[in-house]
């Protein structure tokens, strides 16, 4: 097994691992600060598809901006989070554990008997851009690439994205803002 | 040599993980997180299938978009969970009935 192999499996190991224990802790501060090691560990993934524009992004914008505001919404909402949360209930969308973990895990084990099945068929367009060669290759300087990406072949989705950025933003705002007395 | 399946074990799993998370949890901010690790296992899918393609960087972009999309609705979601914590005074799911006052 190569090093690349190795290191791999353990940010693999590590994404995977701390995700199991975010949603099996009790405590709900730990399991948000665990949420920052799968971020950072599904950032260090990326770099193994060769994405590091992506893998750079996902940590300021995850770590610096998401993680940040779930934070605040955790110490804004503090009385009741300490309360332990764990009673049961009969409706849909709160399951008890058990059934939820049946569930998942038997998602888990149809997705990966797609993926096993799925192995045999890799689609014509894998096959053709790596019979031509046509695939990212580490030495590539992709930020440069994506740049360019961003303002020709994709500006329309850009512009698009950036009104809606600036309609998230007033939104939000305006959600949160205290209410005036009637 | 780390081939495309790798990554789709591994995606399948976190994306499992957030399922359970949304479906078990009865806290509005650990629901959040659920939906997070969701996104999140979707777009290193993207990541993943967008290395074989240089042409156009599709998956690498759309995993961009995506993770600017994934902060957009967590900025209006955790607005929302404040306010219906200072109307309700608990973010416990189970709690929570009404839609309007």
């Amino acid at each position: 097994m190569s090093l690349e192999v190795v290191l791999f499996y353990a940010f693999a190991a590590l994404a995977i691992g701390s995700a199991l224990l975010v949603v099996s802790l009790k405590n709900l501060a730990r399991a948000l600060f665990l949420f920052f090691i799968v971020l950072f560990a599904i950032a260090g993934l990326y770099l193994f598809a060769l994405a590091d524009f992506v893998a750079i992004t996902q940590i300021l914008i995850y770590v610096g901006g998401v993680l940040i505001l779930m934070i605040f919404a955790f110490m804004l909402s503090n009385k009741e989070l300490l309360a332990d949360l764990q009673n049961t209930s009969k409706q849909f969308l709160s399951l008890p554990n058990w059934q939820a973990a049946l569930l998942a895990i038997g998602f888990v084990l149809v997705m990966g008997y797609g993926i096993y099945e799925w192995q045999g068929f890799t689609p014509d367009w894998i096959t053709t851009n790596l019979r031509n060669g046509a695939i990212i290759s580490p030495s590539d300087n992709t930020i440069n690439e994506i740049g360019y990406k961003f303002i020709t072949q994709y500006v329309l989705a850009f512009e698009v994205i950036s009104i809606f950025l600036l309609m998230v933003l007033i939104g939000a705002a305006h959600l949160s803002r205290k209410e005036s007395q009637q | 040599m780390i081939t495309l399946t790798h990554f789709l074990v591994v995606s399948a799993c976190i994306f499992c993980i957030g399922l359970y998370a949304v479906l078990a949890k009865r806290n509005a901010i650990m629901v959040l997180v659920g939906i997070e690790l969701m996104i999140n296992a979707a777009i290193l899918n993207f990541v993943a299938f967008g290395k074989y393609d240089e042409a156009n960087y599709g998956g690498q972009i759309f995993a961009l978009f995506a993770i600017v999309l994934a902060a957009a609705a967590v900025a209006v979601g955790l607005a929302i969970i404040l306010n219906v914590y200072r109307k309700n005074n608990t973010i416990n799911l189970d709690d929570i009935m009404d839609l309007r006052d």
